[in-house]
């Protein structure tokens, strides 16, 4: 069902739009999200494992009264979690009426770019897994992968 | 110029929908009763408002379609047209499309609608009128006894209607020396707050005098529904001239006449007395006092999202309150213990508070079902009395809200498979016309909602063959079930017995789905039927959902509550007590054998490396049977706050939801129904 409103924000990028982007690791690797999805950052919460449920999904979170699940990207696309304990944060984001967040190693930074410099991923992955995956973005020699959050939280 | 309306939108929509389910009702009253006046003087009303409204906010096919509709409403009203079945059917189409217009402007995709079919139809009846006309146009005015009418004229008192209550006051007050006067007032065509200027009429009229009437009513007038005039019927001790004399002072008005009356000239009409003391009982308690124009039972429509938050606060604070009530018991402070005492008060008021405002009458979902039922009885040609009973009773809204499918599917079903067809019945020698009832009630923490046929019964071995055809069963257990398992078949996933796939049931939605669903409202599911005489659906729900009781257990690290409606007892057993039937543990409890199951195994926890000596049990209720479940610890009975785990966990077996317990960690509520 194609509906033309409530599209993703990212799908309506003008080339020489500015757009803020939230770098962050998982594993080894660079991420990035779109900043208008982000709702907060917050260090590890305690989370509650909810049992019969897909293993990517970590559990369900406190934020000031409202049940938040956490989903691990490491576990749903089998990256290898690296870094300090100390370092790992869980970032929120509301996609529609969705609040949904996702275990990371480390956040990085925000940065600034231009939707010219997201790079089709066709050219840079072939594999089927490469859905859930925007585009990669270059921003002087890091290259991050932005990622399509409508996809992942399908 | 074009305003922006759509901060109207929201507001436009509710009423609309308010509107066409009283559209759909009243049609439907008309339809039993072609001669109700009344019905047919609301269903006008509602037409006509949703036509400004749609006209208003730029719904142009919307208005249109009204429009064409009104007409015909108008026709009927004034007894040019009758409202035959044909003429009604036209009617039920139109409030369908317009339903499904308002339905569209919801879903933001606008109001745009190709009416033109169903024009075609409302215009055909009107001009189908032609011979009609001539010979209505010579017969008597259909008699309406509502509204009053708006014009009195004052030289005759004609005009004003009074009940025997108000007569038998006029009465007291004659036999006292007081003397009634009517009285006109007119209120300037420009002036523009007219129901400030009556007000201050009335207090005028009222400080040696008292009203009696008023035409309109004094609500009606209160409302700004009059035309700039208004006629008074006023008893007083000292005739008229100082009244006159304060009315003067204020402007904008003018006394366009006014006659000492005899009690005399003003018989009370019985009939249409009787009628209006029926139809407005508030309005008659707004001329008994007499006083001033008292306001009606005033009510203030909020947004539920608001209800909500207030809901989810009321929640937080319980939940802090249990843990202050925590720190007072650790600690052992008296005055603390006090304290939290008034405050324990003050929020089970809040809480009852809260609730009652979240509660709304069964009514909501009830009032669509009339409809559905004739609807239904036509396309399946049988015919079928719906009566309805306790539609005043109270629910929760959540419940409300998730109530109306599985009613819908059990109405389906009475009239599906319950009632027989017509012949069918006459040869059983019952009434030709079926009876389904719908009935709600309370009964302590409950509601029940029960739906009643006088049809056929539930034929058990049909059930039992199908079941058997199914696969569901073999013919050996076939033989072996008694009533309450051949019942049970019914709600296995899959089964219908319809001989014939309808339109109307058998759409491969089972009762399955009706009892999963009311299990999941906490609720439960029971049948009684009598072989040809008729079945009966009895729902047992909850009378809230949201703040419940709950035992809190824990098993290895984590803490899960168990609502208490589910839990039976606890006890304590040891693990010689454990015996093997069946592959299946279990264990006695004073004679009765229960299966015993580990909540460890269920949640996907690791089993414990060493088996304790002795373990705790608690043992539960699933319908009807009982079943032990082995935790780790009890930890004790709390009120709990439910919270929704989100659409991304919708429907995990054995999981209802998720808390926010004292810590301010997450604990999730066992559904015990699913967890097996």
């Amino acid at each position: 069902m194609e509906n033309i409103e409530s599209a993703p924000i990212e799908s309506s990028y003008e080339a020489n739009q500015d757009i803020q982007i939230v770098a962050f690791k998982l594993g080894k690797e660079e991420y990035a999200v779109d900043i208008l999805h982000v709702q907060e950052i917050n260090r590890l919460l305690n989370i509650t494992r909810v049992p019969r449920t897909e293993r990517y999904i970590e559990g369900v979170v406190n934020l000031r009264g409202n049940i938040v699940p956490i989903i691990n990207l490491h576990t749903k696309y089998s990256i290898q979690s690296a870094g300090d304990e100390e370092d790992k944060r869980i970032i929120v984001f509301q996609i529609d009426d969705l609040k949904v967040g996702i275990i990371v190693d480390e956040v990085s930074e925000v940065i600034n770019i231009k939707a010219k410099d997201i790079e089709e991923t066709g050219r840079v992955y072939e594999s089927a897994s490469s859905e859930h995956i925007k585009g990669v973005v270059k921003v002087d020699d890091r290259l991050m992968i932005l990622l399509d959050l409508n996809k992942i939280f399908d | 110029m074009k305003m922006d309306m759509s901060q109207y939108l929201d507001v436009f929509l509710e009423e609309s929908k308010e509107h066409l389910e009283n559209l759909n009702q009243k049609l439907l009253e008309l339809e039993k009763n072609p001669d109700n006046g009344s019905s047919l003087n609301e269903i006008f009303r509602s037409a006509h408002t949703l036509k400004g409204m749609s006209s208003t906010m730029g719904f142009e096919d919307l208005a249109d379609l009204t429009h064409h509709m009104e007409d015909i409403l108008s026709d009927l009203k004034e007894g040019l047209l009758t409202a035959s079945p044909y003429v009604v059917d036209a009617l039920f189409k139109s409030f369908d499309r317009i339903q499904s217009i308002v339905e569209n402007i919801e879903n933001g995709h606008g109001g745009e609608s190709d009416n033109r079919d169903l024009i075609e139809v409302l215009d055909g009846i009107k001009s189908g009128l032609g011979a009609q006309e001539a010979a209505a146009a010579a017969e008597p005015q259909l008699v309406l006894e509502s509204p009053p009418p708006r014009e009195a004229a004052l030289s005759s008192v004609n005009g004003i209607d009074i009940n025997e209550y108000e007569h038998s006051i006029l009465q007291v007050a004659e036999n006292s020396g007081m003397k009634i006067y009517a009285m006109k007032i007119e209120i300037d065509r420009d002036c523009l707050m007219k129901s400030v200027r009556a007000y201050m009429v009335f207090r005028a009229l009222e400080e040696d005098g008292e009203v009696v009437k008023s035409v309109p009513s004094a609500q009606d007038i209160d409302d700004g529904k009059f035309d700039g005039n208004f006629t008074v019927l006023l008893v007083s001790k000292n005739g008229l001239d100082e009244t006159i004399k304060r009315l003067n002072n204020i402007s904008e008005i003018s006394v366009a006449g006014y006659e000492a009356i005899a009690l005399t000239q003003l018989a009370p009409r019985e009939t249409s007395a009787a009628k209006t003391e029926a139809e407005n009982l508030v309005l008659d308690g707004d001329v008994k006092d007499g006083k001033k124009g008292a306001k009606i039972k005033q009510t203030v429509r909020v947004d539920i999202e608001r209800l909500d938050n207030l809901m989810n606060l009321v929640g937080e604070l319980v939940m802090h309150k249990g843990r202050l009530e925590q720190i007072a018991a650790n600690r052992k402070i008296i005055e603390l213990n006090e304290a939290m005492e008034q405050i324990d008060r003050i929020s089970t008021d809040l809480q009852s508070v809260v609730m009652k405002v979240r509660m709304v009458p069964v009514e909501q979902v009830f009032n669509r079902f009339p409809r559905m039922v004739r609807d239904l009885s036509k396309e399946l040609n049988k015919e079928v009395d719906f009566i309805i009973e306790g539609k005043e009773t109270e629910l929760d809204r959540t419940v409300i809200d998730e109530i109306g499918d599985p009613l819908i599917h059990l109405l389906r079903n009475a009239i599906d498979h319950g009632i027989e067809p017509t012949a069918e019945r006459l040869v059983k020698g019952k009434p030709a016309k079926g009876t389904v009832l719908l009935r709600a009630r309370h009964e302590g923490n409950n509601v029940y909602i029960e739906v009643e046929d006088d049809g056929g019964g539930i034929n058990t071995e049909r059930v039992l063959q199908k079941a058997v055809e199914k696969g569901l069963i073999d013919t050996k257990q076939a033989e072996l079930m008694g009533w309450d398992e051949t019942i049970g078949l019914l709600f296995y996933p899959g089964f219908s017995t319809a001989g014939t796939v309808t339109d109307v049931s058998g759409r491969g939605v089972g009762l399955d789905v009706v009892k999963s669903k009311i299990e999941a409202l906490s609720g439960e599911i029971f049948v009684e039927a009598r072989p040809g005489l008729g079945t009966r659906f009895r729902i047992k729900l909850p009378l809230t959902l949201a703040i419940i009781q709950a035992l809190m257990i824990a098993v290895q690290n984590e803490v899960y509550a168990i609502p208490l409606s589910a839990v039976d007892e606890t006890t304590m057993i040891s693990s010689q007590e454990i015996k093997m039937m069946q592959k299946q543990e279990v264990i006695q409890l004073r004679g009765t054998v229960l299966p015993l199951y580990r909540l460890t195994g269920l949640l996907g926890l690791p089993d414990p490396e060493q088996e304790n000596e002795s373990m705790y049990v608690v043992v539960v209720r699933k319908g009807d049977r009982q079943i032990g479940l082995v935790v780790d610890t009890l930890i004790g009975q709390q009120e709990i706050v439910i919270k929704s785990l989100g659409r991304l966990f919708l429907g995990i077996p054995g999981i209802a939801g998720a808390i926010v317990a004292g810590d301010g960690n997450v604990r999730l509520i066992l559904d015990i129904s699913t967890l097996f």
